[in-house]
């Protein structure tokens, strides 16, 4: 049935469809939407679930964890400040091999405070053995929320689904949400997996000198990810029609020019290169889905075809530059260490990165030789 | 069930560290360089040192408390808590 919602709706939807079994979590702008109808869901039982009302974000991921541990599918969902609170436990939550997924409304992080879009947030757990997807609608909002459940189960750890704050958390758009009978047949209940049992008591995630081992084997399954969410992501369009791959490309083929970016900016970007190509430009757009594991692989097929690559990225690593951008020159690096890659830094704190701005960025990368050092778009003179 | 896992090979092991004993298995008096003493002739079973005591190393037994060497660390939270001063801190001798 299709509805008129926000992304932060299409969020509790999908997990209401999912069946989820316990959700903690605490408020926190902008994300508090989709926990305040979750939390209507159970009360009206709508959604047979434990709700777990917490005093902190650190307390929420701890009681996700246990509960996963337990075997409960969990979710739970947060942002920015609360997101960097639940630091500690995203580590505890992937080592301990817990299917858990969260929704995490990108927000920029204080100080200074902004409660609008930022990616930095979450990139800045990028070490945590979480999987990040970055979607882009609603819709797909909704759809990797599902696929989600399918991969961190098979795989045994854990997922975060990002959108932007209000941009993209609080627009309003059609959302198709299926059948509740094609939702069970796509993500029945989770596989039997080792969990806690009271009457054979033992302790998960225990001090030992093989923590290497341990260690290399998350990164094994981190590797294996990306083969899973394509077959995941198959089956998924095979049964919806929909479908999203590990990164989406638009006219890259024969593009001179490739813009790489994450989350919404891809839009604003797919409509300047159609404007681009109208007057003869070769430029196409690549749009990182999934940040972990890194499609670098995946990604540099394309990239490596064209002569120049910009990254906008709306994150940034003080000291370093675009985190986005980072990754794709690493990438790179394995296959073409002479491509150009142009760092653009735009829309931090939820600033709108428009046609016009994007035009620049590909006039100045047209103009320039060599990319330099990262030009950040929107400054005061 | 209790499983047997093998740590000889990396497609052997369990999917994260998994210890049988539990916490209870982990006797952390070891770790003490101070030892608590409690006198029973000061001591009036207030409980303010067995609800102090962040590590449950001191337990209520037929109306008495006792401290359980085996786990206690001796941070001495209890001794600074007693009203009575009725638990003394001592150089742990090994």
């Amino acid at each position: 049935m299709k509805e008129v919602i926000s992304a932060n709706q299409a969020v509790s939807y999908a997990v209401l469809a999912a069946k989820a079994q316990v959700i903690a979590a605490y408020p926190i702008t902008p994300q508090s939407s989709i926990v305040e109808m979750l939390s209507g869901f159970c009360a009206t039982g709508a959604l047979k679930a434990k709700f777990i009302n917490v005093e902190s974000e650190h307390s929420a991921m701890a009681a996700c964890i246990s509960a996963s541990a337990m075997g409960a599918r969990t979710f739970t969902a947060t942002s920015s400040q609360g997101l960097a609170l639940m630091h500690e436990l995203l580590h505890y939550a992937s080592g301990l091999r817990l299917p858990i997924v969260m929704a995490n409304v990108n927000r920029a992080l204080a100080s200074p405070f902004n409660l609008k879009a930022d990616l930095s947030d979450s990139l800045s757990q990028r070490d945590t053995g979480w999987l990040q997807f970055y979607c882009e609608s609603g819709q797909e909002v909704f759809d990797t929320i599902i696929q989600s459940y399918r991969i961190s189960e098979k795989l045994l750890l854990p997922v975060m689904v990002n959108l932007e704050g209000f941009i993209l958390s609080h627009t309003y758009e059609i959302v198709d949400l299926p059948e509740q009978s094609q939702i069970d047949l796509f993500l029945p209940p989770a596989p039997a997996r080792e969990c806690l049992d009271v009457d054979n008591p033992c302790m998960f995630g225990s001090t030992t000198d093989y923590y290497i081992n341990f260690r290399y084997k998350m990164h094994q399954d981190m590797e294996k990810a990306k083969t899973l969410c394509n077959e995941v992501d198959a089956e998924f369009k095979k049964v919806f029609g929909r479908g999203y791959d590990l990164f989406s490309s638009y006219l890259c083929e024969d593009a001179d020019l490739i813009l790489v970016t994450a989350g919404t900016i891809a839009g604003t970007c797919r409509v300047v290169a159609d404007h681009c190509r109208a007057k003869g430009m070769k430029v196409g757009v690549l749009r990182i889905r999934m940040f972990r594991p890194f499609p670098e692989k995946q990604i540099c097929e394309p990239l490596r075809k064209a002569k120049k690559v910009v990254v906008i990225d709306r994150d940034f690593s003080p000291g370093c530059g675009g985190i986005f951008a980072q990754e794709v020159k690493a990438a790179l690096q394995g296959f073409d260490s002479r491509m150009p890659v142009y760092e653009f830094i735009a829309g931090l704190g939820g600033k709108d990165v428009t046609d016009k701005d994007i035009e620049r960025i590909i006039e100045q990368t047209h103009n320039s030789e060599n990319p330099g050092e990262s030009t950040w778009i929107g400054l005061l003179r | 069930m209790k499983k047997r896992y093998s740590l000889k090979s990396l497609d052997t092991l369990p999917i994260t560290a998994i210890s049988f004993i539990t916490t209870e298995g982990n006797e952390t008096g070891e770790w003490r360089s101070q030892r608590p003493i409690l006198d029973p002739e000061k001591c009036n079973r207030c409980g303010i040192c067995w609800m102090y005591c962040p590590d449950n190393a001191i337990h209520a037994e037929g109306g008495a408390f006792q401290i359980s060497y085996t786990y206690c660390k001796g941070c001495g939270i209890c001794a600074k808590e007693c009203p009575r001063g009725a638990i003394l801190i001592e150089k742990e001798e090994r």
